[in-house]
This record gives C-alpha cells, sequence and structure tokens, in this order.
C-alpha cells in the first residue's frame, strides 16, 4: 500500500523561468519514515506545498492516501497533517490556545488524541500559558508537531522540522518521530542535514528540482564504488588545493577537520605516492585512512557525476 | 461546525485585544478625530470681528451693541451708516458677522412688543459663521430676558440670520456623518486586509489551508470581529456627538444602525478584496490607505464639496461607498428623514455590497498562489 505517490511532478515559477521541481516520481509507503534530503533551493518545499493541496503542479500527478491532490483537495486536507518549514502558529496565542484552536479548526478537542501527542505534550506543559512567541526554538517544534498532530492525521508532512534547532532538541525530534511511526503514522520528513538521513527508512536525495537517488540510507552508501580516505595535515587551508594539485586526485572535499578524497585508480601504491607529494610540498603530520563514506559523500558525488 | 467557527472567532478577538498598538489606534483614532473637528476646527471663536449697522439708534439698540462689544466673542471694528457698506466689508474678508438694527427697533419693541435684528454672517467658512450666529442670537436672546423680568410684558426679538456665500451650510456640522463614515471604513478595510495578510505573511494560512475549515469561512471569520468592534466603534461616535458635542440624533437610531452594518459590510467586502490580491502587510496597508481612504476623504463630499467638482470628478465620486454612506446618515441623524428618504443611496450601496462579495468569493484563492 502507497500512501503518497508522485509521478512526474513539475513546479515551475515565474512562469516558467525557474523550475523548481523537474519531473520527480517517487512513493511511500504505508507506516514508513521517508526523508527528502536536499540543500535549500532544491525543491523540497515546493513538493510538500503540491502533495498538502497548496500548489498546484505544472505537470504530473500526485496521490495522497490515494487522492488526487488537485481534485480532492478537500479530501486531502482533512486527512493529513502539515508543520511547514518556517513556525507557522500563532505567536500571540498560548501554548494550550494553539493547541485548542488547531483542535477544533480539525473538528475534534485536545481531550479526544491527547494519548498520541501525550509524550509530546508533557514537555510542554510546564509552559501551557506561555505565548507561542516566547517558547525556545526546540519548544516551538515541539508546539507545532503537537498542533500537526492533534486530529491524527494519517500521513504526517514534516517540511524541515530541525531547521534552526539545537542539537539535543533535534535529536529529541528524531525520537519522537520513530514513535509516532510506530503509532502507524506515516510520516514524510524533508531536511537539509544529510546526517538525519540514515535516521529515515528511504531517503530520496534532491538537488535542483531533480531526485537522484531513492533508496535506504544503506544502500545508498553502498553504492558508492569507490574507497573514500580522509586526509589531514597541519596546513588544512593550503592541503585542499596541493590535493587537486596532485593529478591522482579523482575528487577532494573539505569535511569538518579532514578532507575526503578519492583516487582516480584504486591501489595501494597511491596512498604511498600522495603522501610523499604531499611531504614534498611541506606538509606535516600527514594523516590518512580509509573511511565508510556517509551520506554527504554520497550526495556530493552523485552532484559530480 | 458552528462551534469551531465560534473558536475561530474568539481567537481572532485574541489577536485584537493582545495588538495593544491596533487597540489603541481602533478606539483612540474616532475619539481624537471627533474631538479634534467637534473643538478644535468649530469652537475656537474669540474676538471675531464684526461691523454693526445701527439705523435705529435707540436705547435697545445701543445696549444690545454695549452687549456685543463687551463679550469675548466679539470685537466690534466699525459701526456703519449704510447698509451697501457691509458687502464690501465682507469681501475685503476683514470681519465674520454684520449686525442690523432696523429704524424703530425700540418702538416696535415697545408698542407690538415684536422687534428683529438682522445677522448676516460669511458661510463660506460653515463652522465659523453657524458658531458665530449662535453667540449673537444668545446675546439677543439674554437682551430679551432682561427686559421681559424687567417689564413683565413677552417682548419678542426675532434674530433673522442670513448665510451669506453658502446659504445651505453644506459640509457644516456634517463632519460627524464624514468621520464615521471614514472610521468605519478605516477600521473595515485596513485592519480586516491587514488581519488577513498577516496570516499569510507568518505562515499561518499555510498551515489554515491544510484543514477541513473551508477557506472562505476563514476569511470570514476574521472579518467578524471588525464587524462588532466597528459596531462598538459606531457607539462611541455617536455617544461623543451627542453627550459632548451635543449634535442630536434626529432620525430613527435602528435605521442608522442598519444602514451602517450595511456599510460596515461594504468595507468589510473591500478589505477582503485587498488582502486577496496582495501578499504583504505593508502592500495591504499601503493600497488601503492609498487606494480607498484618501479617494473617500476627497469624494465623500465632508470636506470638499462635491457640487464645485468638475464633472468627471463627480463621476468618480458615484463609486466612492463613503459618500452614499455619508449622504444616508446626514439625512438620517441631521435632517431626521427616514427609509423612504434613503431607500436610493441604501440600494446602491446594497449593489455594491453584493457585487464586492460576488467578486471575492470567485476569485477566492483556496491554495497559494
Amino acid at each position: 500500500m502507497k500512501d503518497v505517490i508522485l509521478n512526474n511532478i513539475s513546479k515551475t515559477y515565474n512562469k516558467g523561468i525557474v523550475q523548481a521541481v523537474n519531473a520527480v516520481s517517487f512513493h511511500v509507503d504505508k507506516g514508513e519514515l521517508f526523508g527528502l534530503i536536499g540543500p535549500d533551493g532544491a525543491g523540497k518545499t515546493s513538493i510538500f506545498r503540491i502533495l498538502t493541496t497548496l500548489l498546484l503542479p505544472n505537470g504530473g500527478t500526485a496521490s495522497v492516501n490515494g487522492f488526487d491532490v488537485v481534485k480532492d483537495y478537500k479530501t486531502i486536507r482533512k486527512n493529513v497533517g502539515y508543520m511547514p518549514g518556517r513556525f507557522s502558529l500563532y505567536q500571540d496565542l498560548s501554548v494550550q490556545e494553539n493547541l485548542n484552536f488547531f483542535a477544533s479548526i480539525f473538528n475534534t478537542s485536545v481531550k479526544e488524541n491527547y494519548d498520541l501527542i501525550k509524550d509530546i505534550y508533557i514537555q510542554l506543559e510546564p509552559f501551557k500559558d506561555r505565548r507561542a512567541g516566547k517558547l525556545s526554538g526546540g519548544m516551538k517544534q515541539k508546539l507545532a508537531l503537537c498542533c500537526a498532530l492533534i486530529h491524527r492525521p494519517t500521513i504526517l508532512f514534516l517540511d524541515e522540522p530541525t531547521t534552526g534547532v539545537d542539537v539535543v532538541s533535534r535529536k529529541e525530534f528524531w525520537e519522537m518521530l520513530k514513535r509516532l511511526k510506530q503509532q502507524g503514522i506515516t510520516i514524510l520528513v524533508s531536511t537539509p542535514y544529510m546526517d538525519e538521513a540514515t535516521l529515515c527508512e528511504r531517503i530520496a536525495l534532491i538537488q535542483d528540482g531533480r531526485i537522484m537517488s531513492i533508496d535506504t540510507p544503506e544502500n545508498i552508501i553502498g553504492k558508492f564504488s569507490e574507497s573514500l580516505f580522509a586526509v589531514k595535515s597541519d596546513n588544512m587551508g593550503s592541503l585542499l588545493q596541493d590535493l587537486k594539485n596532485t593529478g591522482i586526485i579523482k575528487s577532494c572535499n573539505a569535511f569538518g577537520a579532514y578532507h575526503h578524497v578519492t583516487f582516480k585508480d584504486n591501489n595501494q601504491n597511491m596512498n604511498e605516492k600522495l603522501i610523499r607529494v604531499l611531504e614534498e610540498k611541506q606538509h606535516t603530520n600527514i594523516e590518512l585512512r580509509p573511511i565508510t563514506p556517509t551520506i554527504e559523500d554520497c550526495f556530493i558525488k552523485l552532484m559530480e557525476d | 461546525m458552528m462551534d469551531n467557527i465560534s473558536t475561530f472567532i474568539k481567537k481572532e478577538f485574541l489577536h485584537v485585544f493582545r495588538d495593544r498598538k491596533t487597540l489603541l489606534m481602533l478606539f483612540g483614532l474616532p475619539i481624537v478625530q471627533i474631538i479634534l473637528f467637534g473643538f478644535a476646527l468649530t469652537n475656537e471663536i474669540t474676538n471675531a470681528k464684526i461691523v454693526v449697522c445701527d439705523y435705529a439708534k435707540d436705547d435697545a439698540s445701543q445696549q444690545i451693541i454695549g452687549k456685543l462689544q463687551a463679550s469675548q466673542q466679539f470685537d466690534i471694528q466699525r459701526i456703519l451708516l449704510n447698509h451697501k457698506q457691509i458687502e464690501t466689508a465682507f469681501k475685503d474678508g476683514e470681519i465674520k458677522m454684520a449686525v442690523v438694527f432696523p429704524a424703530n427697533f425700540n418702538s416696535d419693541l415697545l408698542h407690538q412688543h415684536k422687534a428683529q435684528v438682522q445677522l448676516i454672517t460669511d458661510a463660506s467658512d460653515p463652522n465659523t459663521a453657524t458658531a458665530i450666529s449662535g453667540y449673537a442670537n444668545q446675546i439677543v436672546m439674554d437682551y430679551q430676558n432682561e427686559l421681559m423680568q424687567l417689564q413683565r410684558v413677552p417682548y419678542q426679538i426675532n434674530t433673522e440670520v442670513r448665510m451669506l456665500y453658502n446659504p445651505e451650510l453644506k459640509a457644516a456640522v456634517n463632519f460627524v456623518p464624514g468621520v464615521m463614515s471614514l472610521i468605519l471604513l478605516l477600521v473595515c478595510v485596513l485592519m480586516t486586509s491587514v488581519a488577513i495578510v498577516k496570516e499569510k505573511e507568518t505562515g499561518t494560512m499555510e498551515v489554515l489551508l491544510v484543514s477541513p475549515f473551508s477557506p472562505f469561512l476563514i476569511i470570514v471569520s476574521k472579518a467578524m470581529p471588525y464587524l462588532a468592534l466597528s459596531l462598538i466603534n459606531l457607539t462611541i461616535i455617536l455617544l461623543l456627538s451627542v453627550l459632548v458635542l451635543g449634535m442630536p440624533i434626529n432620525g430613527s437610531i435602528l435605521l442608522l444602525y442598519a444602514v451602517s452594518t450595511l456599510f460596515i459590510i461594504t468595507a468589510l467586502s473591500l478589505g477582503l478584496l485587498i488582502s486577496n490580491r496582495t501578499a504583504s502587510q505593508q502592500s495591504a496597508m499601503l493600497i488601503s490607505l492609498m487606494g480607498m481612504l484618501v479617494p473617500s476623504i476627497l469624494f465623500t463630499g465632508f470636506m470638499f464639496p462635491l457640487e464645485n467638482m468638475p464633472y468627471p470628478l463627480q463621476l468618480v465620486s458615484h463609486i466612492i461607498p463613503a459618500k452614499w454612506y455619508y449622504i444616508i446618515v446626514k439625512s438620517v441623524m441631521v435632517k431626521g428623514l427616514g427609509f423612504s428618504a434613503i431607500w436610493k443611496e441604501t440600494l446602491v450601496l446594497l449593489t455594491m455590497t453584493m457585487l464586492l462579495l460576488v467578486v471575492n468569493i470567485k476569485t477566492f484563492k483556496i491554495r497559494l498562489t
């Protein structure tokens, strides 16, 4: 059973000048936690808005819960939960007022579905009379999630729920999503953070409106065919340029404390050769070791290909 | 359904009450305007320059002239000998009023118990003209009462007031109807459109649209508090004008509220139309102010008489809802007329409202653009 299906969905803005989404097709299974991973401007929000019936696609078809996003928009709006990328609750209303309001417009009450949000709401309860605008970023996200869940949606659309949230709150947020998944709710989530990709069951990597790869995070990493190495030296600034100039490096990208490199030729001699070349260029304390690629490595590789 | 509409409306009231600045504007503005128009612009009359033309030159006329001279409101410039000099004095713009005593003023009073004084004012500034003739009238009445008490004879001095240049006193105390139409317009068009566009701007509209709540009901619910607040505002304006400015409501109050409600709905529909076509609070505000408020001030007829405008501009004034409302309020409030006198204007307003509502429903956006 597929809860969300996209078939060659395209979306353009400014009368066709800007192609935000380009023939995107994928599906989300019932009860699945599906991640849409890509940088800002990749087209994630446009896809979310098309699926939540807020935008009309310029081409292709899509269905949610088996209903067409254009024709059956009223039915879809009753059954899905949507959390937009920007904090979109009433800042001048209190936590409780926001929650009651959203329960009411979905013809339900907080009491009726309290069990679903209980775990999350318990953390908000001490601040229930505080205005939503005065909450911390993490608390705002929890409240927004509560409001999106209060009518027990079949599918939850979360557009960049963890953007602008601290590391601890982000971790908590993903824990909450796992628990919601256990309740049988299908979740489509987008994020620009590559490290969050592995927390999803399946992911789609998206760039410039096109899907580059759809699979489980493990399989996507498994498809990374080359050996990947991490390189470090005392002078990281010039190291990147020197690596590129060696002539034996295929790709080279800065990743925090290390540079990740792949060789044009995958054999053991290349490592020693690289160290030699770098030593000639006056690099000291050179460190070179093989590593397993991350989703980010895969993303960059797919982009370069 | 009713239940969630009421929650929605309750939420809108919370927005209004928690936004102190808007609230201040909402209720401060009508009060300030009424007070400003009422006092600063009308009652500031001291030492108004007048001339006297005394054909009688008897005891009674001299005593009244003495009283005029003694009052703070008047400053007698000259005693004229001839009626014809009055007009020149007015044209020179140096005087505000001329008081004319006919020959035999005192003897008429003593023998027929009845006499006349003529007050001629420059009504091109109608507010001042009314106020000045009112003061002069009071002074004459004072004298009449003193005389009556002294001699126990029912003397009667009639003042005949002539308004020069603007006999109908257009745009006189009519500022109350004018302020009413402007305030209602301001609150309904500006605040409603801004309130709705704010939901778009902060992204809450996005969440509201992805709900079973009908998009059109969202808009209606958002407009409801402003209907209620406008009626409260109307009451404040009416109370102020009756209690503070002493301007009575001559016609039916019920009729006044009924047509005002219609006008409020017209203005709300205009606000919705603006909010439907704008994406930011700033542009909504700008369009409301420049596109609605300024034309309304110009073409309603209470600041600038429409009769004096070139014909094309008079045609423009026909499409301004405030103009029709202003005529209705003047008829009901000032002239005390009933529905039979205003049905045409009411019909025009009703047609405009219907038209706006139809356009609103037809062009209403159920998605983001």
